[in-house]
């Protein structure tokens, strides 16, 4: 706390670096059970607005004093086919006709898998104090890149997908090597760069679309199909989406894990990360620590385009990178910036995604729920006092102050 | 602008001794830019800017421009002017705004009449350009003022989107149930405030980091209203949707004012929200600059510690700031479906928050300014649709990045010093 005043203290240019690592202090802190009461409470916002919406609700509620038990149950119904909807439609869903469909658990991997890399890529920005709310921009990039050599080259197996790999990565690096490079030569902040790139980058692939990487035999602005050997091979054969980027995304939450907690770079960027003063002071090159990490994100939230291209979509087009970009910022959040906490935070909003299309479909609640869902548990994350004084918890200790 | 004039003297004389020439480097590449394309690349031909439309009471002869002609004055001009701002940079050390202002509005007309010029009809219709833009623009300038208001007293606000799309959601909802356009804009500004509200309370009660609550916000709204979307506008009573069929906010044209050719048609045909447009425009900048009011705000914006210091409650003056521009922002949500277009649409807003959001940095803080800033933006959109069908010599989607790009360039110096108060997105602890 005490830091905070030493900052307002100094409204000089340095001043402005210690709000990342204030931010750093304030993803990093709180406890597990805060995570979870976070997401009960969410959840328990999201089923009030599904029953105040529902027909049926507000029918009982109608005679709600000659009948009380009417709007309870009405209630109930409305809420638990909601939720129940979700949670089969992101497990395992007995009542689905076929026995592929029934396996929801293997399309909430499947979702999960660009939300892991670019919650990465979020979460190592984060670590050194940056907010890198680009990964949409970065994804699009990398998608743009990773889909050029995909469907423009005829390589042969496996050499194709790594060459597809390495220009999706190299894509997403350039476009956050920017944000990074502007940060560290001009100070212009990264949270306004990232977002104008982002805009740019749908502009860029709308224009490339329709030129250089349009299909010449679609009238609409799309790519041709990515070369077959270009592809993620997928894990369960063809009756799942699940693809091999999954693979690659645990290793990629291993190494970064690896080059977080391990590297002597990991080390600069969470020095870099908890004070740039003090990291400069000790001879690190701070300029150069926000230049390689969002190289370094961008890479990976690039990786996250190819996922989407290489692995599910197939062909590139303006919506290749749908809400990702933004998912991985709350993903990010929910795993309290740390590789393997994204790693399951992805999972969960990735059986959101998965669920939340079973709920539409089988419960007649639009997929929108989630997203309130989605944001409402961050806020609440983020703010663990509230949840605090809604379950009245005693904050026992300081927590975080060491991290 | 008015943010370097208000420097203490010391930090101005530490201005000048850092000599910046990313200005001077930047003009000179633009020139370059001008000679190349403008004029050895440049159309033949007259470009044409049709002033009056058919029934206008004034008929003003069209403006022909010949093309080549052009390029070459702006192009000289744009060389003249760079070697001005560099001679100024290094005998001073600094760039009059003149140098500026002139070297932007050269530029922009050189741009025009190379695209309209490029064209295959040449010409273009002034007024249909700006009142097109002013549909673009409007959204924007409130957009703009509602960051104006949060972010001059220290509070960053990303939800400008989340803002805009609540008042185009609940004008629409509103407009629709009470069939009074009234009510639908006030009620816009109820639920931009709402949104100010949560920003306010997680940013400053619960002290969380202003860029987390903004974006989560916009997620936030733009899943809420895309649900109630679905759940009761789509309802239909009669094969009507009857909650997603507002009453209209008539047009007001001015007597005699609305006649003047292009001005006319484009500010004073507006509906009542474009009149409040350009009335808050004012009353914000007076307000910030001129009243004791806006002194305690940028106060409090620039140096918290100071201002409570003197007796300022900082948190209560930025609790009421955000809220204020909650309602702004809010007002001009109710833009989107009281006056620009007949009902409401899921995520309509179509990321114009952000584009506020920018044309706020370009602007810099200043309401003038971002009020220019949301113009420029705006006339860019439009004649990307305008000319979306008439072969341009540059695609649309290039005009569709001049914001974003003109905004980076701002922020890392490359146009003028766009620089945030200084207190902007930290949080105030009182101790």
């Amino acid at each position: 706390m005490s830091q905070q005043i030493e900052t307002a203290k100094t409204p000089s240019p340095p001043a402005k670096e210690s709000e990342g690592t204030h931010l750093v202090r304030e993803i990093m802190s709180g406890n597990a059970v805060i995570s979870v009461l976070a997401v009960v409470v969410a959840l328990v916002i999201g089923g009030i607005l599904i029953a105040v919406t529902d027909p049926r609700v507000s029918a009982a509620s109608g005679y709600f004093f000659a009948d009380p038990m009417a709007t309870l149950s009405a209630i109930w119904s409305s809420i638990s086919e909601a939720y129940g909807a979700l949670w089969r439609g992101a497990t395992y869903d007995p009542t689905a006709r076929t026995w592929q469909g029934q396996l929801g658990i293997f399309e909430t991997l499947t979702f999960a898998t660009p939300l892991i890399f670019s919650g990465l890529a979020v979460t190592l920005a984060f670590r050194a104090g940056l907010f890198n709310i680009g990964a949409q921009g970065q994804i699009i990039l990398g998608a743009t890149f990773a889909g050029a050599v995909g469907f423009g080259m005829h390589l042969p197996p496996v050499v194709h997908l790594l060459v597809v790999i390495l220009a999706g990565a190299l894509g997403g690096a350039i476009w956050g090597g920017i944000a990074g490079f502007l940060k560290a030569k001009t100070g212009a902040h990264e949270v306004i760069v990232t977002i104008m790139l982002n805009y740019i980058a749908i502009s860029l692939v709308l224009y490339l679309l329709k030129n250089q990487l349009k299909d010449p035999n679609s009238s609409n602005p799309i790519s041709p199909q990515m070369d077959a050997n270009a592809l993620f091979p997928l894990l369960l054969g063809p009756n799942f989406r699940v693809h091999a980027g999954l693979i690659l995304a645990i290793l990629a939450v291993i190494g970064v894990a690896w080059l977080l907690n391990r590297s002597t770079l990991g080390f600069e960027y969470r020095a870099i990360g908890a004070n740039p003063k003090a990291a400069r002071t000790a001879g690190m090159l701070v300029s150069r620590g926000y230049i390689t990490v969002m190289l370094i994100s961008g890479a990976l939230a690039g990786l996250a385009g190819v996922a989407q291209i290489a692995g599910t979509e197939k062909s590139l087009d303006s919506e290749i990178a749908g809400s990702i970009g933004f998912d991985a910022i709350t993903v990010a959040l929910l795993g309290r910036s740390k590789p393997w906490g994204t790693f399951f935070a992805a999972l969960l909003f990735g059986a959101f995604k998965a669920g939340g299309t079973s709920m539409a479909v089988n419960a007649d609640v639009s997929i929108d729920i989630v997203a309130v869902v989605q944001s409402l548990i961050v806020l609440f994350i983020a703010a663990p006092p509230l949840i605090r004084s809604i379950f009245r918890i005693k904050e026992s200790r300081r927590e975080g102050v060491s991290a | 602008m008015s943010v370097t004039a208000k420097l203490s003297p010391s930090i101005a004389a530490d201005r000048v001794a850092i000599r910046s020439w990313r200005t001077p480097i930047m003009f000179g590449v633009l020139a370059v830019f001008a000679v190349v394309v403008f004029v050895l690349l440049g159309p033949d031909g007259h470009a044409t800017f049709r002033l009056s439309q058919d029934g206008d009471a004034w008929q003003v002869p069209n403006l022909v421009v010949p093309a080549k002609i052009f390029g070459i004055v702006v192009a000289v001009g744009a060389l003249a002017l760079a070697a001005r701002s560099y001679q100024q940079m290094k005998n001073e050390g600094r760039i009059s705004k003149w140098v500026t202002m002139t070297f932007a509005v050269l530029f922009v007309m050189g741009l025009l009449v190379w695209i309209i010029g490029g064209t295959n009809t040449q010409n273009i219709t002034l007024v249909g350009l700006f009142t097109g833009a002013m549909l673009i623009t409007t959204p924007l300038v409130f957009g703009s003022l509602s960051g104006v208001l949060c972010e001059r007293s220290g509070v960053v606000n990303i939800a400008i989107e989340g803002q805009l799309l609540a008042g185009a959601f609940t004008a629409s909802l509103v407009s629709s149930i009470t069939h009074n356009a009234f009510a639908g804009l006030f009620a816009a500004a109820v639920a931009g405030m709402f949104v100010s509200f949560l920003l306010a309370v997680f940013s400053i009660k619960y002290v969380v980091n202003q860029i987390i609550v903004g974006v989560v916000l916009n997620v936030l709204i733009s899943g809420l209203t895309g649900f109630l979307f679905e759940k009761i506008m789509k309802t239909k009573v009669d094969g009507v949707t009857i909650f997603n069929q507002p009453t209209q906010l008539p047009n007001l044209p001015i007597p005699v004012l609305s006649e003047i050719p292009v001005i006319g048609p484009t500010l004073f045909r507006q509906s009542i929200i474009g009149y409040f447009m350009l009335v808050l425009i004012v009353v914000i900048w007076f307000g910030l600059f001129r009243t004791r009011w806006g002194l305690r705000i940028r106060a409090v914006g620039e140096h918290p510690k100071a201002a409570d210091t003197v007796g300022i409650n900082v948190n209560r003056t930025r609790f009421l700031n955000v809220i204020a521009g909650g309602a702004v922002a809010g007002v001009g949500g109710a833009y989107f479906t009281l006056v620009a277009v007949s009902s409401f649409s899921k995520d309509m807003t179509g990321g114009l928050g952000f584009i506020a959001l920018a044309a706020l940095i370009f602007g810099r803080w200043n309401p003038i300014g971002a009020a220019l800033a949301a113009l420029l933006f705006g006339v860019a959109g439009n004649l990307q649709s305008i000319l979306s069908l008439a072969g341009t010599p540059i695609d649309g989607q290039f005009l569709a990045m001049l914001p974003y790009a003109l905004t980076i360039l701002a922020v890392s110096g490359f146009v003028g010093k766009s620089r945030a108060p200084a207190a902007d997105g930290e949080p105030y602890i009182k101790g």
